[in-house]
């Protein structure tokens, strides 16, 4: 075990609509989609076109640049639409499910005997590979890279975030198998944190040859980067990969059972959601599916992930490939009057002392998606590094960032952020600045011009 | 009601409507009455923090309110006193209410004039950043200041000390300072001097006005306590521990009385919405340099009786914890605090023709503020280079 790390910079959100650990919807594969958008950094080329008959695990597109690396359907059926937007951008592939759960079923052999090229290779064919992130800039891991090490953050900080002790309580023998494949890949270990305050009775202990490190703290204590950033930052010219736990159970299960099985169970939270709780959903599965949280009351606005992150993708829309939660939230379309002076305001949460919300710690605040003023230039200094437990200066990297500085945003951490870090940052501006949108604009400057 | 009245008005605004052009200024005041309906974007987080800029801005004119208000009677106060008038409570509050009204008239129209038209032009939302500085300059002028000195003076501050470089949160210098800055150097014989402090005296020295007895000698010696800065001077002047700390006694509006500015330091700091490093470290910087001026014989003024005396008070807790012009990192903050304390007793100590040093130090490191933060970035900076190349 290694030390304890304790943050003391963050925030949890106050937020309601915690889901009870609880089960208590098994979606049976309907409507499912695959999003290349969910993969940065990759150009895919489409293998499939409507109305053909596809597998569990049978290749949908491939990466252009690297055309070993395959994206798999999630369930066997048959490819309902193919969705493009702009210039014929391809954003989706639909696959309507037959139910009759068909796999391809993978010949795999033991990960004992498998050196880095050839685990490689088969996770390359079996559509793993892509559960893969790389940091500098969360792009798809390139197969091609030698990777510092293999980070695993083992707990969820995000708000209404699934926790992971209860979603993967049966997926022991799968993780186990997942970390012994990922380290087959790099020599510098897997390196998994766990939550300091659950330390020694989580499951996650018993695993084996992986490195454990234990932080303690508030969001964002549970993201990768921030972990990264405290166990061996990332310098330049490094790369490192990353995998979210879930997915670790999903590459475990290939080794397991030799099939592409990306089926998980999320959290339905939010304020608006109805019946706040767990569900077995496969990868990708449809929001229809789920309707039965949303309820009718008023415009709602579902997010595939967390509140900070997550993507709206709407009631029509489709579950991200690395989202393990939805979040369900009241659009905020109202005005408020002289709310600014207003001396309370009870409904409302701030983490700046101008309001009185931090003396009801306990409170849990219906959150909705009013924005709470109008765009500011910079004006408070302070606000941003209070929520970044990074050894990062964020307001001179944001205006580097804007600035298009591709010197200073190297100097000053680019490396070691991508959006999620920063999302927190984005919560308390009082500006109301879009700063994941200008991080990722500077990481997408970054990967163009480097 | 007031709901109906924007949505009625709003078309008109709003893009292809007659008054679109004055779009800018219709959404200044909407977002003034009501916090707008706007929801958060795509790609960002869909929650946000219910703080936005007006209430910040709004909590720090509400800590300048207790010297606003101490202010106002001190005007008459004095007025009565140099005048042998014997006024009461409310005479006096009334003096300085109406002595004060047209220096907020000329602030806020002119400034905010500028500041909607710049926006206007630029086709940007109106930020409320002016609505501090509008507050604080009448607070720091002399209260005899022509108005059309004032308004120049503002507009001097707005156009060349902030909109020149992208408005609101772009500005090197702190623009109340500016306006100040501007009146004492173009018009010093209006700026300093004993007489200026006390409403209706320069006028009635000029202008041979007939006033009540012959207490004028008493009125020049009654004056601003800095032009007598060491302890003779102090009691020829008849001012007290007590008095400066109280702060009646003559001097600009807002800064005289200690009292009324803690209980605004106490606002800032409960809220967190100034910085109270720069509070320290300024006050720090102030004792040290005051402990060496009595140390080497320079001055006989004990150092904690520098912060109770000028605008040392007022300028550390409003001025100097400005966010946008201060120094952005958190160990820039110690430094530039400290050096503003430590360049305002020197400045006081050393320089006779200029006895009120605060607003030349925070000027002064208004300027080195970036210069500091570049060298706390740059330690930042080699410490990631020094570990990729020990790695």
């Amino acid at each position: 075990m290694s030390d304890q790390i304790r943050l003391k910079k963050g925030l949890d959100l106050p937020i309601a609509g915690a889901a009870l650990c609880e089960v208590t919807k098994r979606v049976a594969p309907g409507l499912v989609a695959v999003k290349p958008t969910d993969f940065r950094g990759m150009v895919p080329r489409l293998l499939v076109k409507e109305g053909d008959a596809v597998k569990a695990g049978t290749p949908l597109f491939a990466d252009k640049k690297c055309t070993d690396m395959v994206f798999c359907s999630p369930v066997s059926g048959t490819v309902d639409a193919i969705v493009r937007g702009d210039k014929r951008k391809l954003l989706a592939v639909r696959i309507a499910a037959d139910g009759k759960n068909e796999s391809v079923s993978f010949d795999v052999p033991k990960a004992a005997s498998l050196d880095k090229e050839a685990m490689t290779a088969l996770l390359l064919r079996c559509g793993l590979w892509p559960c893969l992130k790389q940091r500098p800039y969360g792009t798809v891991a390139d197969p091609q890279a030698e990777p510092k090490a293999i980070f695993i953050s083992g707990f969820n900080t995000a708000p209404l975030g699934a926790d992971y002790a209860f979603t993967l309580q049966n997926d022991f023998d799968a993780l186990q198998a997942g970390v012994d494949a990922l380290g087959k890949l790099t020599k510098g270990g897997v390196h998994l944190s766990l939550d300091a305050r659950k330390f020694a009775g989580d499951e996650l202990h018993k695993l084996t040859g992986v490195i454990f490190h234990s932080f303690e703290g508030p969001h964002p204590a549970g993201n990768v980067g921030v972990q990264i950033n405290h166990i061996s930052p990332i310098n330049k010219g490094e790369v490192v990969w990353t995998v979210d736990l879930p997915l670790v159970a999903v590459i475990g299960r290939l080794f397991l059972k030799g099939v592409y099985d990306t089926h998980r169970t999320i959290a339905v939270a939010g304020p608006a959601a109805v019946n706040p709780s767990y569900a077995e959903v496969p990868a990708g599965v449809a929001m229809a599916d789920l309707a039965g949280f949303f309820g009718n009351d008023g415009e709602i606005r579902v997010i595939s992930g967390d509140v900070l992150t997550g993507e709206t993708v709407g009631p029509d829309g489709f579950l991200g490939f690395f989202h393990n939660q939805v979040t369900v939230l009241k659009e905020g379309r109202y005005y408020e009057m002289f709310g600014w002076a207003n001396p309370i305001r009870s409904k409302k949460f701030s983490v700046s002392r101008t309001y009185p919300a931090f003396l009801r710690c306990h409170k849990k605040y219906d959150m909705d998606t009013n924005e709470n003023g109008g765009e500011r230039p910079f004006l408070m200094n302070d606000v941003y590094g209070k929520v970044l437990p990074m050894d990062i200066y964020p307001l001179q990297l944001f205006k580097a960032c804007l600035a298009g500085d591709l010197e200073k945003m190297e100097n000053l951490g680019i490396y070691e952020i991508i959006e999620e870090d920063v999302a927190l940052c984005e919560y308390v501006c009082p500006s109301k600045i879009a700063i994941q949108q200008i991080v990722r604009d500077g990481i997408d400057l970054m990967i163009k011009e480097m | 009601m007031a709901k109906n009245f924007f949505d009625k008005i709003r078309p008109t605004f709003s893009e292809g409507g007659k008054l679109s052009w004055l779009h800018s200024s219709f959404d200044a005041f909407e977002t003034f009455f009501f916090v707008p309906n706007r929801v958060t974007k795509k790609g960002g987080v869909h929650v946000k923090d219910c703080v936005d800029l007006k209430r910040i801005l709004i909590i720090v004119v509400l800590s300048l309110v207790p010297a606003l208000l101490f202010g106002i009677w001190n005007l008459g106060e004095q007025h009565s006193i140099v005048f042998g008038l014997g006024w009461g409570f409310w005479e006096k509050v009334w003096y300085g209410f109406v002595k004060i009204i047209p220096l907020y008239l000329v602030s806020y129209i002119v400034g905010l004039g500028i500041e909607f038209a710049s926006a206007q032009m630029k086709g940007h939302e109106v930020s409320e950043g002016y609505l501090v500085s509008g507050f604080i300059i009448p607070l720091i002028v002399p209260v005899d200041v022509p108005w059309w000195m004032l308004t120049l003076a503002v507009a001097f501050a707005v156009i060349i000390g902030k909109e020149v470089f992208g408005g609101t949160g772009m500005n090197i210098w702190n623009p109340a300072l500016l306006a100040r800055a501007f009146l004492f150097f173009s018009y010093p014989s209006k700026m300093s001097g004993d007489s200026v402090w006390v409403g209706g005296l320069s006028k009635a020295l000029e202008g041979g006005t007939p006033w009540k007895g012959g207490e004028v000698v008493d009125a020049l010696s009654g004056a601003t306590p800095l032009s007598h800065a060491s302890l003779d001077g102090l009691s020829q002047a008849g001012t007290s521990v007590l008095d400066l700390f109280v702060g009646n006694i003559p001097g600009a509006v807002g800064e005289t009385s200690v009292i009324a500015i803690l209980i605004g330091a106490f606002i800032l700091l409960c809220t967190g919405v100034a910085s109270w490093k720069i509070m320290c470290s300024s006050v720090l910087g102030a004792l040290f340099v005051g402990w060496l001026g009595t140390s080497f014989g320079v001055t006989d003024i004990p150092c904690w009786e520098q912060l109770l005396m000028g605008g040392f008070a007022f300028g550390t807790v409003f001025m100097a914890t400005d966010p946008v012009t201060s120094a952005q990192t958190e160990c820039g903050k110690w430094i530039y605090g400290f050096l503003i304390g430590a360049l305002c007793i020197t400045v006081r100590l050393f320089n006779p023709g200029y006895p009120e040093g605060m607003m030349l130090a925070i000027l002064l490191m208004n300027t080195f503020a970036p210069l500091i933060d570049h060298y706390v970035v740059s330690a930042n900076i080699n410490r990631r280079l020094k570990r990729a190349k020990t790695v």
